[in-house]
């Protein structure tokens, strides 16, 4: 065991610091949150992602052909730290860096490739996520949107919903139905659709907090390339399970739960309660230890998830917790929070005297949307004890 | 042994839900939630017709002359409505100040109009607030801000002051000159929530001292429980409701027993805690010496169980639970509120401790 950095590891990380000192955005991207129809917004929040991808600090582990620098996965979790740490604003393009990145570096054809990884890279391409149907969320192999084969086109109908910034991305990786009689898992396919098609539409929701956050997304004869097939026609679905993979991990970041720890206790010291900060007042010091450990243990848990892809170990039971765990754990830091500011708590984020920019009621609702988002809490469970420990189906 | 609710109380029960769930739908929430001052006019004016603005009042003022125990019937089937308005903060708790602590000449000026709901009172009484205003000896009340559901509809607000005597409660007429009512926006759209500046107002001492802010304290806390009672319902009923429709994996999303559990433990959490708000609403009617601790009890947990329970219930309706368009959030942010309001389960929990001088 040895949890040293090398010389020249620690280097690396004074480098990012100070370059994250430096050019973070003073503009407020800070939750994610501000404006997400305004378009100014938006390209304040590609233009940090491209300064930070041209510095060197983004998907640092991916080929180099595509844009990466094939670096060890210790140099891009030095970076996440750091980014942590520095508060800086989350990226935008998101979805395409954690999640249909590295699903095409393993499926993807080497014209996919290169045609869709250096443009995830530079947030010149946002991608949102075309899984959940109406019908179709916990059960997602029930899905039914439909792409016909017509000449070398697939022809799209149906619907998507909950789709996150489908009202402002420009494709989508997208889950279909390609053979309606073979059983539900074997008739899906996995393709990538221009969000600009004829044929698409994308109606916001209004999310509780307010805010306009995931989209319906309706098609009609919507036309996509063959060549935009990602895996097998009709075996989509292990594809669709490998993005899976890698959103539930990122839902479950260690690194964002160690953020909010540190922005809650800074909370609780400013909050005065019997003329002593809140985190002297024993209960809720207690609890604030309580969560600070779990924080910790999710931290050396990613830690061992780090050291064993490092040396090419295939994850296990240990890495299917990471969603369950890390988002309820989210959720329990911000409910903390919550709990601490009292009356405070509700003040709406435009109202002057709110604490904390509002952050932290949009954090307690949003937290829980993400114990439902990506597969809630119950299917997490269903899938730790069936497919961990090998418990026999319900279903 | 005789431990539940009266014939009388089961029919006012009955009639309370039958009434809010016509005139009080969720649309009729929703309206009240986007209008300006976060009321229903016309329902305002049926439950005074009914008499549960004078619900407590006495009837030589006009009023029915009931308990808390009724008031906390009222208040469990307004909170399973999330029914808005400054029905709990005027009717059950400033209206217990007046009758409770207002010299006659207080209470001739203001049950009548309180009973026949054409005033409003409102109270800023939490005892953790760190805004508690300075009663001068003239009888005025120096410029301190504070915290107050519906300030924008009160004609007065009964507030805790610090004075010569130690801490009491006065009354302060809004319309008097000084007063002034900002609106404050926040998260529970079914409340309104206000800030109070006295800029040096009349106040009017109420007599009862610091026994009388500890009562009407009680008061708040069996309300918000009541409230929170009736809301964890309908959380519960919304919850199961769907389950039974909503499909997954080709069978209602209820046979799961992922699903059956989390429904039963709300109600393995809520079935209990029921009998706590009537005890501590008992208490208050009737053994004045339990009512503290047992209203302690109350609130402490029945905002836990309200906030867990929506939480829950948010959960189990999966992606839909978490729009707009959706009602549960209307329950789920309602027991943040009844959890903060005068003091967080924390805090009871503390008072539970030291009233049973462990
Ligand atoms: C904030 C947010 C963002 C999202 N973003 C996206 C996105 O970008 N793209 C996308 O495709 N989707 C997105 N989703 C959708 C999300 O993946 C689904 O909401 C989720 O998978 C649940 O599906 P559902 O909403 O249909 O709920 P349902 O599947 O109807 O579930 C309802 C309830 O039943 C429970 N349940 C269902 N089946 C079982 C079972 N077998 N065992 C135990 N319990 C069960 C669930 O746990 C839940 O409590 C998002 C959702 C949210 C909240």
């Amino acid at each position: 065991m040895d949890l040293n950095f090398t010389p020249e590891e620690d280097e690396f990380r004074i480098k990012v610091r100070r370059f994250l000192e430096e050019n973070i955005p003073k503009s407020g991207l800070g939750d994610g949150r501000e404006g997400r129809e305004d378009k100014a917004w938006l390209a304040r929040a590609k233009e940090w992602q491209r300064k930070l991808y041209e510095a060197g600090y983004v998907a640092m582990a991916w080929p180099k052909e595509f844009g990466g620098q094939a670096l060890e996965p210790v140099r891009q979790s030095i970076v996440n730290d750091e980014v942590v740490r520095a508060k800086a604003p989350y990226l935008i393009g998101g979805s395409g860096l954690g999640m249909l990145g590295p699903t095409l570096i393993s499926w993807g054809t080497e014209e996919q490739k290169k045609r869709y990884l250096p443009k995830i890279l530079t947030a010149e391409e946002i991608w949102c996520q075309g899984y959940s149907e109406p019908g179709s969320g916990s059960d997602l192999a029930s899905l039914r949107t439909r792409a016909e084969i017509v000449g070398d086109e697939f022809v799209v109908n149906g619907q998507k919903v909950w789709t996150s910034g489908a009202q402002y991305s420009d494709m989508m990786f997208c889950l279909v139905r390609t053979d309606p009689e073979a059983p539900k898992h074997r008739g899906i396919s996995y393709i990538l659709i221009d969000m600009h098609s004829p044929g698409l539409t994308v109606r916001p929701l209004v999310q509780m907090t307010g805010d306009r956050g995931f989209n319906e997304v309706f098609f009609d004869n919507v036309r996509v390339p063959r060549k935009n097939l990602v895996g097998k026609l009709n075996e989509g679905w292990i594809v669709a399970n490998a993005t899976l993979f890698h959103e539930r991990n990122m839902l479950g970041s260690a690194s964002g739960s160690e953020q909010r720890f540190n922005r809650l206790r800074a909370l609780a010291k400013s909050i005065q309660r019997n003329g002593h900060p809140l985190s002297e007042d024993p209960v809720f010091r207690q609890r604030l230890a309580d969560l600070q450990i779990r924080v910790e243990a999710m931290r050396l848990h990613a830690m061992r998830q780090l050291t064993d892809q490092i040396r090419g170990r295939q994850p296990g039971i240990e890495a299917m917790i990471n969603k369950l765990v890390g988002t309820e754990l989210n959720h329990d830091l911000a409910t903390a929070a919550m709990e601490a500011m009292g009356d405070d708590s509700m003040l709406a984020r435009d109202e002057p005297s709110v604490v904390d920019k509002g952050y932290w009621p949009y954090e307690w609702m949003f937290s829980l949307g993400l114990v439902i988002g990506g597969g809630t809490s119950h299917i997490q469970k269903n899938i730790i004890a069936e497919r961990g420990l090998k418990m026999p189906k319900s279903r | 042994m005789d431990f539940g609710l009266s014939e009388e109380q089961q029919q006012l029960k009955t009639s309370a839900r039958e009434l809010l769930a016509a005139e009080c739908p969720t649309p009729a929430v929703r309206r009240a939630m986007a209008s300006d001052d976060g009321t229903l006019p016309e329902l305002w004016r049926e439950i005074a017709k009914l008499g549960w603005t004078g619900l407590i009042v006495p009837e030589k003022f006009g009023g029915a002359g009931l308990g808390m125990l009724d008031m906390a019937v009222l208040l469990e089937e307004q909170g399973y409505a999330a029914m808005p308005g400054p029905f709990l903060f005027s009717a059950a708790i400033a209206t217990e100040a007046v009758v409770r602590g207002g010299s006659e000449e207080m209470k001739a000026k203001w049950l009548g109009v309180l009973a026949e709901g054409k005033a409003i009172g409102t109270v800023a009484i939490a005892e953790t607030s760190d805004r508690i205003p300075t009663l001068a000896k003239d009888g005025r009340l120096s410029g301190s801000k504070v915290f107050a559901p519906y300030a924008n509809l009160a004609d007065f607000v009964v507030v805790s002051v610090r004075g010569e005597a130690g801490r009491s409660l006065a009354l302060v007429d809004t319309h008097s000159s000084g007063v002034i009512l900002n609106r404050l926006r926040h998260l529970d759209l079914t409340r309104r929530f206000g800030l109070v500046d006295f800029g040096a107002a009349a106040a009017e001492q109420l007599s009862g001292g610091e026994s009388l802010h500890r009562r009407i304290l009680d008061v708040g806390a069996v309300a918000i429980a009541a409230d929170s009672l009736g809301g964890t319902q309908r959380a519960l009923d919304m919850a199961v409701d769907y389950s039974k429709v909503r499909e997954q994996f080709g069978k209602p999303i209820g046979s799961f027993q992922a699903l059956k559990h989390a429904a039963a433990e709300i109600v393995a959490d809520l079935e209990p805690a029921r009998s706590l708000v009537w005890y501590a609403a008992h208490a208050l009617d009737a053994m004045p010496k339990e009512a503290p601790r047992a209203a302690a009890m109350a609130k402490a947990r029945l905002c836990e169980v309200y906030s867990r329970g929506t939480d829950r219930a948010v959960l189990m309706h999966g992606g839909i639970g978490f729009t707009w368009e959706h009602d549960i959030h209307l329950w789920f942010k309602r027991a943040r509120f009844n959890e903060s309001y005068l003091g967080s389960p924390a805090y009871y929990r503390e008072r539970v401790a030291q009233l049973s001088a462990y």
